[in-house]
């Protein structure tokens, strides 16, 4: 447990591996709003979110970390890639700026909060010494976790897993469709719309097959010798055969 | 060997962390070694072992018992023309084998490989390092890896790939939460997550256990005492590994080569790499969380000398290849399940055994720590009267007796096809009563008596 020991105190390791993973994972942030593909922005929040788990490995939290990695990183950005990659590969935003200077805006309110939210942790915090880290840590820090999670938070944290299991199975009654049984069409019902009076119960006629022509667009000939247009699919356009088509190739001899 | 020595064969915590940077090295390179000669002769070993099931010999040509047959194959791939599709996401496409392959390694690092040995001097642990949360490491790097596969999936623009990458995203998140859950038996029983103390806390073989009141034997491995634990821990390794027969992000026969169809060379490679590495690593760490780790087993743990030093490498090799035996053996004995099959099983027979398991597991481990005689006999009743209530509410499964022919007949809806009473007998044709009476009885002792007279007159009659 000497990492948690030395928490409170910035050694050097913990320094180098401040100052590595902290661009990275500004660098994570800010591609993340500027990629202009869905997924290019998931995997740079990825780059985010790891760093964020090692940062809080780093200050004697390795349990939140490792949490933060498995639970974050590898199964809600999966699940976010999973929707991204069903809506297609190709879905780019659109740069178009439907409001003028919205993005002039944006960039500068969203420095305005940064700074604002900056300043306010820097003043609340600056010389404030962590102590009780070790107290916390005594039996360990999973085992402090726990010992906290069910005992002083243990109502706050079995009414968020009763949020989080009414919000899932709300997603699931919504998506899901249940058709009963007695809409279900049964053998006779079926036999009798297919039969009723008005519907021709046989299959469709076939496209024409002749001795010019065996494409699906050639309509199927009647007994009576006229052409039946519910032989061919509606998205295809009757179409005449040009002369140069009907004339005989110069095959035959 | 000293006494101070045998005293500090179990690493602890305090044990890490101490090693000047070259020992390090050696570590690190010993593990990385490992992980690429394992998936060299894991390749072989496999096609000989699937060959030896199929009854034809498997590789033999190249080096010793086809030993090389592996490197060759490998030198082959490299010089094989590296393929990037037009559509192709050309950063991702290059990035997502190198990520499968470093989080396969990675995991690699906690793997405790010996007991405490002596390098050059050094006292040391013959594991890279451990931290108090090591497994969940382990599950966090795997859960790192499959971004190599969905990647390369979407990066390679094109719809096999495509399906096999959303097929191994489902599939891995599912098989995830059956795989922390199983592992929640182990800290429950272990009481440390790190993966030395694990194989410490299993090491108590001939320890008892008291129970309500009973002593009674209880064997150190999880994988005897955590049996149902185990079983779905291995269940689900071989759903996160992508082999046989969960190989669905792959299947052949109906995605080509699933994630990895567009991929070529050396990236190839890298994809096959990670999966034995992936192989070797979940057998490892089933031997660490399950089967004793480094630990001798029972027969030989008799000698005490057998879980020092070195000799932990034996052991824990020798499990490790018997768990890669097993993966090979199920590839080679069972067909590949249908999605929707292999879905169920994860969500509705995993997940919920393992809940009830680990209740169950929960209620035995405050029954172990309870004095008072009175919450231990309600803690017993109340599972009993669950038990009870479950077995009586449990939904009767059993089917509905078939109706008989005239209850269909009369459950027919109005105007439908007239049918002849049900109860209409034919009588039978005076002809066919004449020739059953004419019949001759079938000649069994042997011998041909009058065959041509029986014929003869049958012939005369008609």
């Amino acid at each position: 447990m000497t990492n948690i020991a030395l928490a409170a105190t910035v050694t050097t390791g913990e320094a180098v591996t401040f100052w590595i993973l902290a661009p990275l994972a500004l660098l994570g942030a800010i591609g993340m709003v500027a990629a202009r593909n869905a997924v290019h922005s998931a995997l740079w929040l990825v780059l985010t979110m790891l760093s964020l788990g090692v940062f809080y490995v780093v200050q004697a939290g390795p349990f939140i970390g490792m949490v933060q990695i498995i639970v974050y990183t590898g199964a809600i950005m999966m699940l976010f890639l999973f929707v991204l990659m069903l809506v297609g590969r190709d879905a780019s935003d659109s740069l178009i700026e439907t409001l003028r200077g919205q993005r002039v805006a944006a960039v500068l309110v969203g420095l305005g909060f940064a700074g604002l939210v900056g300043t306010l942790v820097a003043r609340a915090v600056s010389g404030t010494e962590a102590v009780g880290l070790d107290a916390a840590n005594r039996d360990g820090n999973v085992q402090g976790i726990a010992a906290l999670l069910f005992t002083n938070y243990v109502f706050a944290f079995e009414a968020t897993s009763a949020l989080l299991i009414t919000a899932a199975v709300g997603a699931m009654v919504l998506a899901h469709i249940h058709k009963p049984k007695s809409e279900k069409l049964g053998q006779p019902e079926t036999m009798r719309l297919r039969f009723r009076p008005g519907n021709y119960p046989a299959p469709k006629p076939g496209p024409g097959v002749y001795a010019t022509s065996d494409s699906v667009a050639t309509p199927a000939r009647l007994p009576d010798g006229t052409l039946s247009q519910r032989s061919i699919p509606e998205i295809l356009p009757t179409r005449e055969l040009s002369s140069r088509e009907t004339a005989p190739k110069g095959t035959e001899k | 060997m000293t006494s101070a020595v045998l005293l500090a064969q179990d690493p602890t915590l305090s044990d890490f962390g101490h090693d000047p940077w070259w020992i390090v090295l050696i570590k690190i390179v010993f593990a990385f070694v490992f992980a690429v000669l394992a998936t060299l002769l894991g390749v072989w070993f496999e096609r000989r072992v699937v060959g030896f099931m199929q009854v034809r010999p498997g590789p033999n040509q190249v080096g010793p018992f086809g030993l090389l047959q592996t490197l060759a194959d490998g030198l082959k791939m490299a010089f094989k023309e590296d393929i990037l599709p037009k559509t192709a996401d050309k950063v991702v496409y290059f990035f997502a084998p190198t990520i499968s392959v470093i989080c396969a390694v990675t995991a690699l690092s906690v793997i405790p490989f010996g007991p405490m040995v002596s390098i050059f001097g050094h006292h040391t642990p013959l594991q890279v390092t451990d931290i108090s949360v090591a497994v969940l490491l382990i599950l966090a790097v795997s859960s790192m890896g499959i971004y190599g596969i969905v990647l390369g999936g979407w990066a390679s623009g094109s719809t096999y790939p495509l399906l096999g990458g959303l097929r191994s995203s489902a599939q891995m998140i599912s098989y995830e939460v059956a795989m922390g859950l199983s592992i929640v038996a182990v800290f429950m029983t272990a009481g440390t997550m790190s993966t030395s103390g694990i194989v410490a806390a299993q090491a108590g073989s001939d320890s008892s256990a008291s129970l309500g009141g009973f002593e009674f034997f209880a064997p150190g491995w999880y994988a005897i005492l955590l049996l149902p634990s185990f079983i779905i821990y291995f269940v689900s390794a071989v759903g996160e590994t992508n082999r046989a027969p969960f190989d669905l992000p792959e299947a052949e026969s109906e995605l080509v080569a699933g994630f990895m169809t567009e991929y070529s060379s050396l990236k190839f490679a890298l994809f096959m790499l990670a999966e034995y590495v992936n192989m070797v690593t979940v057998s490892a760490v089933a031997t660490t969380l399950f089967l004793g780790g480094w630990r001798a087993p029972w027969p030989i743990s008799i000698w005490s000398g057998a879980n020092e030093g070195w000799f932990g490498l034996i052991w824990f090799f020798a499990k490790v290849i018997l768990l890669v035996f097993v993966f090979v053996w199920l590839r080679g004995t069972l067909p590949r399940l249908r999605y929707d099959q292999f879905m169920r099983l994860g969500w509705r027979v995993l997940l919920p055994l393992n809940l009830v398991w680990i209740l169950a597991l929960a209620g035995i481990r405050v029954l172990q720590k309870e004095n008072s005689d009175a919450v231990r006999w309600s803690i017993i009743g109340g599972a009993l009267v669950v038990i009870l209530l479950i077995t009586l509410l449990w939904p009767d499964r059993k089917k509905k007796p078939q109706p008989t022919l005239q209850e269909q007949v009369n459950a027919r809806p109005q105007g439908s096809f007239p049918l002849p009473p049900m109860d209409l007998v034919v009588p039978p044709s005076p002809r066919a009563r004449r020739g059953v009476a004419q019949r001759q009885p079938a000649n069994v002792g042997g011998g041909a008596p009058d065959v041509i007279e029986a014929t003869s007159t049958e012939e005369k009659e008609d």
